[in-house]
Parts: C-alpha cells; structure tokens; sequence
C-alpha cells in the first residue's frame, strides 16, 4: 500500500514536471553551463588546488550543488499546490502521510540523478579522469543530500505557507553554506579562521569525501566524515519532513 | 452520520509571549446529521465553518470536544473516516496544470482503487456532472462552475456515504451557482448520499437544505429546517406606502392594531410585523378605505432567512456577503 501511494504521487509530479518543457531545459543546461563556463577557469590553476585533474576537483562541488540548491527551492512547489487545495485533498484520503511526501521528495531525487548523470558524462568529454566506482558512490551521496534538502524544503514550505516567508529563509542558508563548503574552490586554500568556521559545515565534508571517491580513494577518514554527514542528514531531513507532514492529523 | 459534542478549536494568535491572543475559532459545538440529510452550516465570513469541517473531516484535531462521523470516531478512527467521506475544500482540490482526468484518477488510486476502476468511476461522474469532453482539460483552462463540479467529482470518486462540501458555490455567477444546487440535489437522489455543506448564502441555505444550522463566531445559534426557522420570526413584513404623508400616522394607527411588533413611519413609509398577514390584510384595506386614507402600494414579505439571522445575531448577513 505504502508504495503504491508513493508511485501514484511520485508519478503524478513527475507527469506533471515532464510537461514543464522549461522545468526540463533548465534543470539540464544548468549543469551545462558550470562545466563550459566556470570549469576553463579553474583548469589552469588545478594543480596549485592540489589536484591532477581539475574536474575530479569541481565536478563533485558542482554535484553537492545541485543537490542542495535544486531540492532546497523543491518546497516552491509544494506551496503552489497547497494553495490550489491539493494537498488537503490529498490528506483527506486515507494515504500515508509519508507517501505524500515521499513520492514529491523521488521526483526531486530523479531530477538530480539524471542532473549528475549528464553532468558527469559532459565531464568526460572535458576531460574527467577517475574512479568509475567513486563516482558512482560520489552521485549515491549527492542524491541522498538531496533527498535531505528536498524534504526540509518541503517541510518548511508546509510550515511557512509563504513564498515570501520561505525566500529569504532559504537565501540566507543556502550563501553561507554554499561559500563555506569548499564547493566551488577548496577551504584549503583560504586562511586559517575561514577553515576552522567551515569545519562547523557538514556539507564541507560531504564535498570532500565526493572529491576523494572520485580520486580513487575509498577507504579515508574524509570519506567516512562524508559519508556519516550525508547519513545523518538524510535522516534528519525525511524525520523532519514526515513529522511535518503528519502534523495536525486527527 | 454526524454526531459531534462539544466540538471546540483554538488557534494560537499572532503577537508574542503574553500578548498572544488565542483565536477561538469554534467555541465547542453539538452536530447530530442523520443519513439522508441535507444540512447547511449558514454563516458569515470567518464563523469558524471552515475549522469545523477540517474537525470533521479528520485535517484538524479539536482542542476539545469528540465527534464520530459515519459511526467512527474522528480521533482514534481517522483512517475509517477517510475511507467513508468525501471532502470538498474551499480552495479546490487539483493542481491548475494538471489534466482533469488524471488528478480524478490519482485521487481515486489514492483511496486504494485499481486504475481502471478509477477511470470508469471518473468518466461516470464526469458524464453525470456535466463535465463531458473536458477530461484532459487543465484546471486552469476551466471556468470556475466546470472547477467546482471538477472538484466535487474529486470529492465523489470512491463512492462516499457522506460528503462535505465547502462553500460549494462561492464566487460562482448565478445560473453556474443554481446549476450546481441542482447537481448537489441529485448526489442524494442518485446515491443516497448524506450531504453537510456550508455556505454564507441565504438563498443557497434555504433552496438546497433540509436542515439548517446557523453558526456565529464559533457557536450554533440556531438549528431546525428553514422553514421552522423563518416561523421563528413573528410575522410577515407588511409595507404600506401612503400618497400624503401627512396621512402616514393614521395609516400606522390603524395597522398598528394588527401588528405583533412596533410599527415604523418613514415619511410616506409604515410598516410592521403581522402574523398571518394573507388573513389580514383585506381587513386592513377596508379600515384604510374607511378612514379614506390613500394608498400608493402595499407589500408584504414573508420572512426571509436574512430576517432570521438578523433577529439572532443583531447583524445582518447580507452586509458582508
Ligand atoms: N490556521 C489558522 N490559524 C489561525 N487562525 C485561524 C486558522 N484557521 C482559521 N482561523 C480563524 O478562525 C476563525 C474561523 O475561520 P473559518 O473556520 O475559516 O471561518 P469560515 O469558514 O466560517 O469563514 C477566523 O477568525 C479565522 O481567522
Ligand atoms: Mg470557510
């Protein structure tokens, strides 16, 4: 029962985004233009960042990128349709509360998947050289942040009921995060305080265990401080997310 | 279907620390709706019909109160209630750019049936609601009679014994509005179905409902069929308009001795409440023709559920709807 109610969701938003030819372009050229824009930059400069490749350096950022940033503005969506009445609608049936969000939070999951898919081919082309497998493993965590950020997105957009409200909230999370995880450059090369601030970011740590699963190297502290970060947030989102969901419920 | 006590929901105001003011949106209500039934909730804008039904309908949990809805209880049952109710919100219930057919389809899988049976139950319902043709429609590309049937066949796709329906014809034009009284009319000649609506119509209260139940700021302060309620009232309006108004205290002498209430004198304008008015009106002619008061024309208004609220709220309802 549980996971139909999630199919018949997941398959209704994803119906729905299929349709949405500028949700489809835009989901995909975005990937796109950070690998022919921004990664000419960094190329020249790879090597003093500590790196033989530069794309095994800038490809995992762009991927924790897109997992935060995409799911994060995922809840814009759910306050659409909470005002169109769809999700009283749906909340008046005797579906699971967690299918509900579940199935919006795969869509979301899918989206970035196929985002990281695209991604790291182009990267090939520009030359990415590395671990297969780490890369796999690499797009495993960064879909899970995702799945993360897409559920406290949609809880807070449950929560708040407000574009307006939820804008600034997000805005003023996602620039900190975004300058402190190392994501487009690495923290190593700033100075000492800057370093021991973005020790408090989880996704740092993330960014970095993705670095090194691309590199190769499975085994690491890194990559168990990575891959502890993405567990930890993952359930801290989908609790926070279905707790949310579940509010209110007689 | 419907049997609630005490029924009663506090929402936590703005503001902050000891300024917060608490919203008492329904201040603990009794709701006894036998199957069968046509009940309205008449109320003005903000009366608490809308937290009342979300109570109901297992959205809301009351801050006091029990309520069993088609024989289970709404707090330890909510599962049961769902299965057995269908709910239309005010707000609508499909996304704008979705298609018709689907969101009716998904909605049904959502109450556990199979795809086909969902598609052959929407088809049906769309055919019965007027809505032919429009199955791949958007929402959005729909006018808002053919959204509101749209959502009401949402609200019908799994076959409920008992729907709510939210202000179903709220912002609707007049023939789209009638166009509806008469599909929810059919719901209890075609199905059997229980019905609870809510409006803030008085036309829509008196033409569609078996039953009333008037609710003002969080509280019912009325409850019988509309008729019983419009009895409530002690008379017909009776209106006289004298030619001369210097004959206009006369003519309010004389219709004051039929009057169950005090009579009014507006220059040329005398009315009163008369009970029986058709009784007595022939009477009050011949007396005025006696007296050779002259008359320019004479009404009479059987009382109105609008006279209804009036005389229970102090406030007229008509002013905010
Ligand atoms: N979620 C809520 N939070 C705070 N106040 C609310 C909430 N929902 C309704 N209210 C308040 O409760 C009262 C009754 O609202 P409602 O039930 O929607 O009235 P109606 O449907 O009769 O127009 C109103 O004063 C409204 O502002
Ligand atoms: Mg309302």
């Amino acid at each position: 029962m549980f996971w139909r109610e999630t199919y018949i969701v997941f398959r209704r938003q994803l119906r729905m985004a299929l349709r949405n030819p500028a949700w489809v372009i835009i989901g995909l050229v975005q990937p796109i233009l950070y690998l022919v824009l921004f990664g000419p930059l960094l190329e020249p400069i790879a090597g003093q960042l500590g790196a033989q490749n530069a794309y095994t350096l800038f490809v995992p950022g762009l991927l924790v990128q897109l997992g935060l940033f995409g799911a994060l503005f995922a809840g814009f969506g759910l306050i659409a349709e909470w005002r169109a009445g769809v999700i009283e609608a749906e909340r008046v049936t005797p579906a699971s509360r967690t299918a509900l969000l579940l199935g919006r939070i795969l869509r979301d999951v899918l989206q970035l998947f196929v985002q990281g898919i695209v991604l790291i081919g182009l990267a090939f082309l520009f030359g990415l050289t590395g671990s297969i497998l780490g890369m796999v493993f690499g797009l495993i965590l960064t879909v899970l942040l995702g799945a993360a950020c897409a559920a406290a997105s949609n809880a807070l957009a449950l929560t708040t009921k407000s574009e307006d409200v939820m804008a600034p909230v997000l805005n003023s999370i996602a620039l900190p995060v975004l300058l402190l995880s190392g994501i487009l450059l690495p923290m190593t090369i700033g100075p000492q305080w800057l370093q021991v601030v973005s020790d408090f970011m989880p996704t740092k740590y993330i960014v970095n265990a993705i670095r090194e699963l691309f590199t190769g190297d499975f085994f690491t502290i890194t990559t168990m401080w990575g891959v502890i970060w993405t567990i930890v947030l993952f359930a801290a989102g989908l609790y926070v997310g279905t707790r949310t969901f579940r509010k209110e419920n007689a | 279907m419907i049997h609630a006590r005490g029924l009663a929901r506090t929402f936590a105001g703005r503001g902050r620390g000891k300024e917060k003011e608490e919203v008492k949106a329904v201040a603990g209500v009794d709701i006894d709706v036998e199957k069968g039934e046509i009940v309205g909730f008449l109320g003005p804008n903000g009366a608490g019909k809308t937290t009342t039904l979300r109570m109901l309908t297992t959205l809301l949990k009351p801050t006091a109160g029990t309520a069993t809805v088609a024989g289970f209880d709404v707090a330890t049952q909510s599962q049961e209630v769902r299965r057995s109710i269908g709910y239309v919100s005010q707000s609508g219930s499909t996304s704008p750019e979705a298609r018709a057919g689907e969101e009716i389809m998904d909605h049904g899988m959502l109450y556990g049936i199979s795809q086909k049976q969902a598609e052959a139950r929407g088809r049906e319902l769309f055919e019965q609601l007027d809505l032919d043709g429009l199955w791949t429609r958007e929402p959005r590309a729909m006018s808002g009679g053919q959204r509101r049937r749209l959502d009401i066949a949402m609200g019908l796709v799994h076959d409920p014994t008992l729907v709510f329906l939210d202000e179903p014809t709220t912002g609707l034009d007049p023939q789209a509005r009638a166009n509806l009284w008469t599909h929810i009319s059919d719901l209890r000649v075609r199905l059997g179905s229980t019905v609870f609506l809510t409006t803030h119509y008085l036309d829509e209260a008196d033409a569609l409902c078996d039953r009333i139940l008037v609710i003002d700021h969080g509280s019912i302060v009325a409850s019988d069929t509309p008729d019983a309620l419009k009895r409530q009232i002690s008379g017909d309006l009776v209106e006289l308009v004298v030619t001369d108004a210097a004959q206009a205290g006369a003519a309010a002498e004389l219709l004051a001795r039929i009057a169950d209430t005090g009579v009014d004198t507006d220059t040329t304008s005398v009315s009163a409440r008369v009970r029986g008015a058709g009784h007595e009106i022939p009477g009050l002619i011949r007396a005025l023709d006696a007296a050779s008061i002259e008359l320019e024309s004479i009404e009479v208004r059987r009382p109105t559920l609008d006279d209804v609220f009036l005389t229970l709220t102090g406030r007229s309802l008509r002013e905010d709807a």
